[in-house]
Formats: C-alpha cells, structure tokens, sequence
C-alpha cells in the first residue's frame, strides 16, 4: 500500500493530479494550429485585398479587425462560434475573434438583465481585463518613450 | 429516534417516502433514464424568458406534479424544505412563492436534497409534522451563467469538468406508510482536502463522501455488503474513481455496490458530459426518478442515498480559495 | 483576377504558419496551466504591447503579416505602437492618447457588434 493520500493536502493534490485525465493536447494543439492559421490568413486576404484598393497600411489593418470581428459577433450571436472554439480551443480565442466573442457572448448572456445594467453593464466581464492591461501597459510605454 | 454512535440518528419509527416526482432538461431527457423521469422537457427556456424563470418554472411544475400524484391536498402537508444553486436561493423561493405551505429555505449546495430529506424526516418523528415535502432543482444554463462563463463564450471544457443537471426532483415524506422507509441519517461534517479546481469538483468533494461513509459505517456497525446500492450524488467519473479508491486504502469495499447519480444520468461518450452529472437536481432527478421505482419494485431493497455538495460560490474561487465540500447520507430501506 | 495575381502566396503561407503557432502556445497555456480564457487573453495583449514597445514585434509583422497583427499579441503591439507614435508626435501627452486611438477601430467594433447582437440573438444552451 501507497503513503494515505489523505494525509496532508499536498499529498492528495499530487493523487488527484494523477487521478485526473489529462486534456488531449496534441489533438488540440494540431486544431487550434490550423483554425487560428486560418483565421489570420483571412485576415491577411482581407489586407491584400485592401492593399490592391490602394489603402494606407493602418486602415487596412482597422478594416482587417472590424471585419474579422463582425463575423465573430455575427457566429456568436448565431451559436455557432462556441462551437467554433470548443474544437479549435487557442485557434478562436487568440485571434481577435475571441476578443470580440468575449464581447458579445456577455453581452448576449446578460440581455435579461436590462440593456443598461445588463448588456451595457456586463459586456466587458471577460474582455475588460484585456483593455485594462492592454491599455494601462500602452500607456506606461509610451511615457517611457516620451523621456528616453 | 435516538443517537447512534458519533453522527448517525437512528428512527424508531421510520418515515415513509409517500412519493417522489422528476422534471427533467432536454439533455438528460435523450440519457439513458430518460424513461424513468416524470416529464422531459423540449428546450432549457420552456417558454420563459430567462434562465432563471424557467428553473423556478421547473421546480414550481414539479411541486405540484408531486403533490397531485401523492394525492395528498397541499394544505395536508406541513413544511416544505427546498433548496437550489442560484444565489439566495431564487429559483425556489420564487418558484414556490404560490405554494402556500410553510417554507425552510435551504442551501447545501449539490447536498441540498439529502440535507432536505434528514431535516423533513427529524420533522416527522419528532412529531412536528405528519407530511413534509421535500425538493431542489438546478439549471445548467443559470448555473453556468452564475459560476462559470457565458454560454455563448467559445471555450474548451476540461475533461474533468461536470455538466448541471437541468431539472428538479422532490419527495414527499409521511408518517405513517408502508416504506421504503428512511431508517438512519448520518449529516456529514465540512471537510476541505485543499483542492481549488472548479473544474474538479469530484475530487474536492470525494473526501467529504468518504468522511461521512466511514461515519455511517462506523455509527450503525454495518458493513458496504449490507446495502444493494451504495449512491453518491455528483462526484461524477472521476471522484467516483478517488472515493472507491479511498475507501479501499481504509478497509470499506466498495466497487461492487456503488454507483454515482452523476456517472448513470448521462451517457458519457454520447452526450459529451466529460466527467459526469452535477448539480442539486442530479442526485434529486436521479433518485425521484429511477432509484425511488426500483425501491418501490423491490427491485432493490436496501441504499445508502448519499448527497455531495461543493460549499464553494465564483468569488471564493476568484479570491483563491479552495472548494470545502460535504456530503449526507440517509439509510432508505424497504 | 487581376486581385488573385497580386497576392503574395509565401507571405500567405507564413502568415498561416506564424498565426497557427501563436495560436499552439495559447492552446498549450490552456491544458497546461488551467489559466482561465479571459488570463490568457490578458497575458497575450500585455506581452505583444512589450514586445510593441520593444520594437521587436514590428519584424514579426513584416514577416507574416496577418498572422502577427490578428492574434491578440499584435492588439497589443498596436496598442504599444500607436503609444508611442503619438508622443513622438505630440509628447507625453501622447502616451495617453495613442494606445486607444490605434485600437479606436477594433474595440468600437467589438461594442457596436456586441450591442447590436444583444438586440437580435437569444442565448441559447451549447450542444456539448
């Protein structure tokens, strides 16, 4: 017989670890790999597209997020993009596409809440750390490049 | 009724459980109880326009399709003890605003049915009640919604993760009947082993079982053999696995007779549950709907029902703490 | 056709390969360290606005394009980018400035879609 795994929580944390089974990594790996290849070549037919219209770099790039991230609402709003991420997992959520359905998918959730608490107010539950972060770290950078 | 050994309350006159009555979801209408349950719903809204209304809507329907099929009147049943998941308890507190019968609250998580059942049947032979109604209900959708994300979010599911059972179950407990009778309850104590993975329920909640197993055992000086069907309520694959491996280790053979409400309500590699049923109505649906006819069959004669709960809510978990769980037992023997 | 002919095909490749292997790591975040989506998400956003800030992502771009500024780590060299063009335009005021401004586009979107969506859609439960 093996030590009591109920003898001290480290003891039974590592037996419950073991316990567990462990998430199909390389399944996932190989789906989110070619789901987010994907996504970002859109995106990048979308930017040639833009570029042989003859569009500057930095609209390009803003018209690349907000079509990319329409599509995105429209798939959340059509249950359709949960599904999308639950095969393809990092493959949906690291592109801009997770961002914008962290957005909307809120947003969806919380309509009987009210438009105002509910919608207005719920939206950003899991996006709104990644603005707060994203933004905060935008603006600490840009004081250091202001004084170096 | 008197006190057996450290937790364990013996009846002397048993409580009868008069009848019971199930409402489930869609999901666990197409699992393989599907058969047993009173009703199973075509869709999680059934015609409500939240989540949480139509849970209230499921345990209200459910009440009341429990005391029509008893044929005892509601103003012949003394106290009700209810309980859910949703935050103060709305789903029954709403759903059972209209019953007209005096009303516990109650909240013991995943644990709520047993814990409803111990506290109705202490009721009854103790002579404050001669009829007491008991029931839960959960919802997968209102719970995902309080405890975890958005339902629209594309997120992965761990394989150790649990699906809530949507549904209510509830019983009817009464004095005077001919069984199956609710002989012995061991409450169980809070036991936390420290685990802090929302997505493992079964395996913070599995020492709790075994805590209270070893006490029922120990209290009543029988063994595993005594009963035809040991039953916990949503440790699910996983902490099914750990607690039959626990018992082991303290001499309590277990693996022939147990069996788990959360492993039986779904067919794992069909219905994509990952590891299992969970929530109030797992353990409620699954005894109101099939455990409660074998008994009455005789089919089976003799279960050890034993609720699981996790005592944990979203902010204990965002502040880092780790999931205490506990778990009831109650004796129900024909 | 005319569109079909100017496509750079080894850039559309390398932006597939690059945004696919962005896309691994995040995976492997995931079923490795039980960090929830919304930790993940912030992780990425935070070391692409360092890397923006850098200077180093700027390479990453030119070398798979779309497959650098699509994923969240090239929202946050945006946000980084944009940062600092501002206060090399109008000084340190533009550290406050820059960051959203570059973003303006994307995070208007995401709002607008977000509220439209909530006006039409009903959440529904997920087959899984």
């Amino acid at each position: 017989m093996e030590n009591n795994p109920l003898e001290t929580k480290q003891e039974y944390s590592k037996y419950v670890d073991k316990k567990s089974p462990n998430s199909p990594i390389l399944k996932n790996c190989f789906n989110a790999f070619w789901v987010g290849g994907l996504i970002c070549s859109i995106g990048q037919i979308i930017l040639f597209y833009c570029k042989y219209k003859g569009l500057d770099e930095t609209s390009s790039a803003t018209i690349v997020s907000i079509i990319l991230i329409g599509i995105s609402a429209l798939l959340t709003s059509l249950n359709i993009f949960n599904k999308i991420g639950k095969f393809a997992g990092a493959g949906s959520l690291i592109p801009i596409t997770g961002f914008a359905n962290s957005i909307v998918s809120p947003a969806i959730e919380y309509k009987s809440e009210g438009y105002v608490m509910g919608v207005g107010g719920k939206m950003f539950t899991v996006a709104g750390p990644v603005l707060v972060f994203g933004i905060s770290t935008s603006v600490i950078i840009g004081i250091i490049a202001a004084f170096f | 009724m008197e006190r057996i050994g450290k937790q364990t309350i013996k009846f002397n006159t048993p409580p009868t459980i008069l009848e019971t009555s199930s409402i489930v979801g869609p999901k666990e209408g197409q699992g393989p109880l599907a058969k047993y349950f009173d009703q199973c719903l075509e869709d999680e809204f059934w015609g409500e326009k939240t989540w949480e209304k139509a849970e209230s809507k499921i345990i209200r329907e459910n009440v009341n399709t429990l005391i029509f099929k008893s044929g005892i009147p509601a103003d012949k049943i003394d106290y009700c003890f209810a309980g859910d998941l949703l935050n103060q308890c709305i789903s029954t507190n709403f759903g059972l605003r209209d019953l007209n019968i005096p009303f516990f609250g109650i909240f013991g998580a995943c644990s709520t049915f047993v814990e409803g059942l111990c506290i109705g049947s202490v009721f009854i032979e103790g002579g404050g009640a001669t009829n007491v109604l008991c029931a839960t209900s959960s919802h997968f959708c209102s719970a995902e919604k309080q405890f975890r994300f958005p339902l629209e979010l594309g997120n992965q599911r761990t394989p150790t993760a649990q699906w809530t059972v949507t549904g209510s179950g509830a019983a009817l407990l009464t004095k005077n009947g001919t069984g199956p009778y609710i002989t012995h309850i061991t409450p169980g104590r809070i036991v936390d082993m420290g685990i802090k993975d929302a997505n493992n329920m079964g395996a913070a909640m599995a020492p709790a079982a075994l805590d209270t197993l070893i006490a029922h055992f120990q209290d009543t000086g029988r063994k595993p053999s005594y009963y035809d069907l040991i039953i916990t309520g949503d440790l699910g694959y996983i902490g099914k696995d750990i607690l039959t491996d626990l018992a082991k280790t303290k001499g309590y053979n277990i693996k022939s007779n147990y069996n788990d409400c959360g492993v039986l309500i779904f067919n794992k590699d069909e219905q994509d549950t990952h590891s299992g049923g969970s929530g109030c109505a797992c353990i409620a649906t699954t005894f109101s709907g099939y455990l409660f006819k074998e008994l009455k069959n005789r089919k089976i004669n003799k279960i050890l029902l034993m609720a699981t709960g996790a005592l944990m809510n979203a902010t204990s978990s965002q502040q880092g703490e780790s999931i205490p769980g506990i778990a009831h037992a109650i004796a129900i023997e024909n | 056709m005319e569109f079909l002919q100017s496509i750079d095909w080894m850039l559309l490749l390398r932006c597939f390969i690059v945004g696919g292997l962005i896309c691994v790591v995040g995976q492997i975040l995931i079923d490795k360290t039980k960090l929830t989506s919304a930790r993940i998400l912030v992780l990425f956003v935070t070391i692409g606005a360092i890397l923006g800030g850098l200077g180093i992502y700027k390479y990453l771009i030119e070398f798979a394009g779309a497959g650098a500024t699509v994923p969240l780590l090239g929202f946050g060299a945006n946000l980084a980018k944009g940062a600092i063009q501002e206060v090399q335009n109008i000084g340190l005021l533009g550290a406050f400035i820059g960051g959203v401004k570059a973003a303006a586009g994307g995070i208007a979107a995401a709002i607008f879609f977000g509220y439209i969506a909530s006006l039409l859609a009903k959440p529904k439960i997920k087959k899984q």
